[in-house]
């Protein structure tokens, strides 16, 4: 009984052990194709004018007369706006919390912040959205802001913030760790201040990971399209500034697609297509930063 | 004079550029034990290793030479086969820990297949006893096995390897995580199991290889240096490296 | 000590100043207890700014269930606990009448779909990584399945919106049909041919979720100590066997964690679905047929709703919270052994 039954195991063995190259190769099909439509549907909008023009009415195309293509200048426009801004407000305040949670994490406030911040970073973007238009909304209702302000770039890029804060706080967190305590005492050794010791000489040892870890957040802000759905609204027309309905290029994607016209379909792809490069670049720019760092395997 | 149950012939094992075991030739005559002794880094381990198999699934890892197991090459033959025919007890316990203390002891007969539930029921009984866990754990078969103490942990994974009936057992420093009482069982063990298959021990505790082994090897530096009856290697080492080692000048 | 006094002419370390003016007495001790306490004065400065900072991470949470209560409030007091088991959703019926359950049947009939489908994908994907790869193509592999998670979720649901959906529309949907129609599962009811669907919207939820499951499965594989795996070897045990007793077994809870992260991830979900699922707010009884989602309802309506409905919305988004907050808790519990997930799992 004993040798057949060994050659049905060893061959189960394959195949069970070929199956699972065989998911590793699944797995990269969605990718592959992602990345061929948009090449294929979105390089031709990518021309001159897709950077110095704003999207063409909706129009369906008449025999012979093709319909205006168009830009996306101010949905990049106001993309870089919103996560400027965002940035600017979450950078700071996130790379501060994560000195905290590292320098300081025997205050009674470090597990709670942490932990909340694990939270927050598992809450569906969406639901953050409702609640910054709800704090505007608030605003609106008690008449510091005009209601016509609630949806507003501002809204937006503060929706991006709360959504970048908890992730630049724990990324800047596991950087500064990973700095070896001696280098701390051997600065407070020479007798400088706990202060100057943190920021000039820890957060520098550990730029590597905090400027990575930050670029991901801002990278991923980049990315978002629902809250901005119900924070910044759209437009199809010029913006000056924050303040009004702020278009971005993951919301023109999802309002062309809805709307379903080749003309701005065509423009779809074409700001995927560079959303999608832009966010690979990013990561694998991230991915080889941290390897070369740590020579060695990251994850 | 016994046979030989295992011939080792010109083995040569590699980590990658490191050249750990070098054209060692040995036999291991059956119902007796023979331990394997040297420094840190003469390549008991890998050596030992080699005799199972297992040295070969580490990545980068590679070995030359033949092992004949009653005459046959243990590399020619399928090596599922060859670990089941020799059994091997690691440095440190590693019972399976999602399993019961049962079915830590029925892995490897549920693996081969082909026995009845009472098969598998009495072969768990007889190798608890013969590795001296049966009176412990009878109450609490079912248990994880994460319960136990060390020593016991480690005389569960000897009736693990005991279960599946090899007829070579190899033993890497078994005791050399645990404390002097289970060592001491342990060392009891291999008296006793000696008789029924032939054991073959690293140790780095040379009173160890004293107390239970009735042949043992001394190698440096991946060769092997010299080989004879226990009481002559530790009385009348032929080799001046042999008698610097067990003279405790080195290692 | 050593302190001249005040006017007492050029001493040793008194600094000159201007002619006719006393100099300025300081000694270098003086100036070292200055500057020590404008150092601990800055050190304290520092760590209150710190600790504010940190106060925002327990601040926004706390803020936001307080806003989400507020602003549900309405809808909470109208409708009650019977919100959570109403079925219909029609601002236009009189009364008017709003519930959640077709949205929290999308969620979770999407979510554990996308779950049935992308776990043995990804955990074949993190076995291969962990156990066969040779060393040259694990990085790379690893980089690419990562790149997955690099791709915006406007981006999958464009594409699953103009390459997906078609292509079940017309291949894959009426093969189901034709073969699995038989069962309420598979059913092709009326209005369902489109090829937006809980199913199709399942499928690219599967593929976004892949990379979280497949890196965290690979670290608690990796995790397990390789003497598990020699011991099975070591009993006779084929490779898949030695994989199965060793690592698998020990990495169980971090693998089931994987998944339950995974589950988390897909109901927060909110592009790729609403652009895949079809937008209807009944209840789908066959995967074919079209569905919505907590978050997908919110997307669509919440730029046009007022009052009651938006009240309605935002109930709908503290459950959708509450619902996400219980799995990644729960994920987090299991997964407590294994170190490093941080935030950086985008």
């Amino acid at each position: 009984m004993r040798p057949p039954k060994r050659l049905r195991r060893r061959l189960k063995s394959a195949v069970l052990l070929g199956l699972c190259g065989i998911a590793v190769l699944l797995m990269l099909v969605p990718l592959a194709s992602i990345l061929y439509a948009c090449f294929v549907n979105g390089a031709g909008a990518i021309t001159p004018d897709f950077f110095l023009k704003n999207p063409p009415p909706p129009c369906n195309p008449a025999a012979g007369a093709p319909c205006p293509v168009g830009g996306v200048q101010d949905a990049i426009l106001g993309t870089l706006l919103l996560v400027g801004l965002a940035s600017l407000i979450a950078l700071p305040v996130g790379i501060l919390a994560g000195i905290y949670l590292s320098e300081f994490e025997d205050r009674p406030l470090a597990r709670p912040a942490r932990f909340l911040a694990d939270v927050m970073t598992g809450i569906p973007s969406i639901v953050i959205g409702v609640f910054v238009f709800g704090i505007f909304y608030s605003f609106a209702e008690a008449g510091w802001i005009s209601p016509f302000s609630v949806i507003s770039g501002y809204t937006g890029a503060v929706a991006l913030a709360v959504i970048m804060i908890p992730v630049v706080a724990r990324t800047c967190e596991e950087a500064l760790r990973l700095v070896p305590t001696s280098i701390r005492e051997a600065s407070l050794a020479l007798g400088i201040p706990r202060h100057r010791t943190i920021l000039r000489i820890v957060l520098s040892a550990a730029r590597g990971g905090v400027i990575t870890g930050s670029l991901l957040a801002v990278a991923r802000a980049g990315g978002e399209t629902a809250p901005l759905l119900l924070t910044a609204g759209f437009t199809t027309g010029s913006i000056f500034g924050l303040s009004g309905w702020t278009p971005s290029l993951p919301v023109m994607i999802y309002e062309f697609a809805s709307a379903n016209y080749p003309n701005t379909t065509q423009l779809a792809w074409g700001a995927a297509l560079v959303l999608v490069l832009m966010m690979l670049l990013i990561s694998v720019g991230a991915r080889l930063a941290l390897r070369n760092r740590f020579g060695g395997r990251v994850a | 004079m016994t046979d030989n149950k295992l011939v080792v012939q010109n083995l040569h094992a590699w980590y990658g550029k490191t050249h750990a075991v070098q054209d060692i030739s040995l036999s291991f005559p059956d119902k007796q034990a023979t331990a394997i002794i040297g420094p840190s880094g003469c390549g008991k381990s890998t050596f030992i290793r080699c005799l199972n198999r297992i040295h070969e699934t580490q990545p980068k890892a590679r070995a030359e030479g033949k092992v004949l197991l009653d005459g046959q090459d243990v590399y020619q033959e399928d090596p599922t086969e060859i670990r089941r025919k020799i059994g091997m007890v690691f440095q440190r316990p590693n019972v399976f820990p999602t399993m019961s203390i049962y079915g830590n002891v029925a892995a490897g007969l549920k693996l081969h297949g082909g026995y009845s539930q009472d098969e598998i029921d009495s072969a768990v009984i007889e190798s608890l006893k013969k590795s001296a866990l049966w009176e412990e754990v009878k109450e609490k078969l079912d248990e994880s096995a994460l319960q136990l103490s060390g020593g016991q942990q480690q005389r569960l994974c000897i009736a693990r390897a005991l279960a599946v009936q090899p007829e070579v057992l190899l033993m890497d420093e078994p005791a050399s995580a645990l404390d002097p009482i289970s060592t001491a069982r342990i060392e009891d063990l291999i008296f006793d199991l000696k008789n029924q298959v032939p054991v073959v021990i690293v140790t780095h505790n040379m009173q160890q290889a004293a107390r239970v082994a009735d042949r043992t090897a001394f190698l440096y530096l991946g060769k092997l240096i010299e080989v004879a009856p226990t009481r002559d290697l530790f009385e009348r080492p032929s080799e001046k490296l042999t008698e610097s080692y067990i003279t405790g000048r080195f290692g | 000590m050593g302190e001249a006094p005040v006017g007492s002419g050029a001493g040793a370390d008194a600094r000159p100043g201007p002619p006719g003016v006393p100099p300025a007495t300081t000694s270098p001790l003086a100036r070292g207890a200055a500057r020590r306490l404008r150092a601990r004065a800055a050190d304290l400065a520092f760590g209150w700014v710190a600790l504010a900072a940190a106060g925002a991470l327990v601040v926004l949470p706390v803020l936001l269930v307080i806003v989400l209560a507020q602003n549900s409030w309405m809808s909470l007091v109208r409708f009650g606990p019977g919100f959570l088991f109403g079925r219909t959703w029609d601002p236009n019926l009189a009364p008017i009448t709003f519930g959640a359950v077709p949205f929290v049947a999308g969620t979770i009939e999407t979510s554990v779909i996308a779950l049935l489908i992308g776990v043995p994908l990804s955990l074949g994907a993190a076995v291969f990584l962990a156990e066969l790869a040779p060393d040259w193509l694990r990085a790379p592999v690893a980089s690419v399945v990562d790149l997955l998670a690099a791709v915006p979720s406007v981006v999958f649901g464009l594409w699953g919106l103009y390459v997906l959906v078609p292509f079940m529309r017309t291949s894959v949907d009426p093969f189901l049909v034709k073969y699995f129609g038989w069962s309420p599962i598979f059913a092709g009811h009326a209005g369902s041919q489109s090829g937006q669907s809980i199913l199709t919207a399942s499928i690219i939820l599967a593929v976004m979720i892949l990379p979280t499951i497949s890196s965290v499965s690979r670290e608690a594989l990796r995790a397990t100590p390789d003497s598990q795996r020699e011991a099975a070897l070591s009993l006779g045990a084929t490779r898949w066997e030695a994989t199965r007793l060793g690592p698998l077994a020990y990495a169980r809870s971090g693998i089931f964690g994987a998944a339950v992260l995974g589950l988390g991830r897909a109901m927060g979900e909110t592009m790729a679905v609403t652009m895949t699922i079809g937008n209807s707010n009944r209840v789908a009884t066959s995967l074919l047929d079209p569905g919505q989602t907590l978050s997908s309802l919110i997307a669509i309506n919440f730029g046009n709703a007022l009052a009651l409905e938006l009240s309605a919305l935002v109930e709908l988004g503290l459950i959708l919270m509450a619902l996400s907050l219980l799995v990644n808790v729960v994920a987090r519990l299991m997964l407590r052994s294994i170190t490093r997930l941080g935030g950086s799992t985008a």
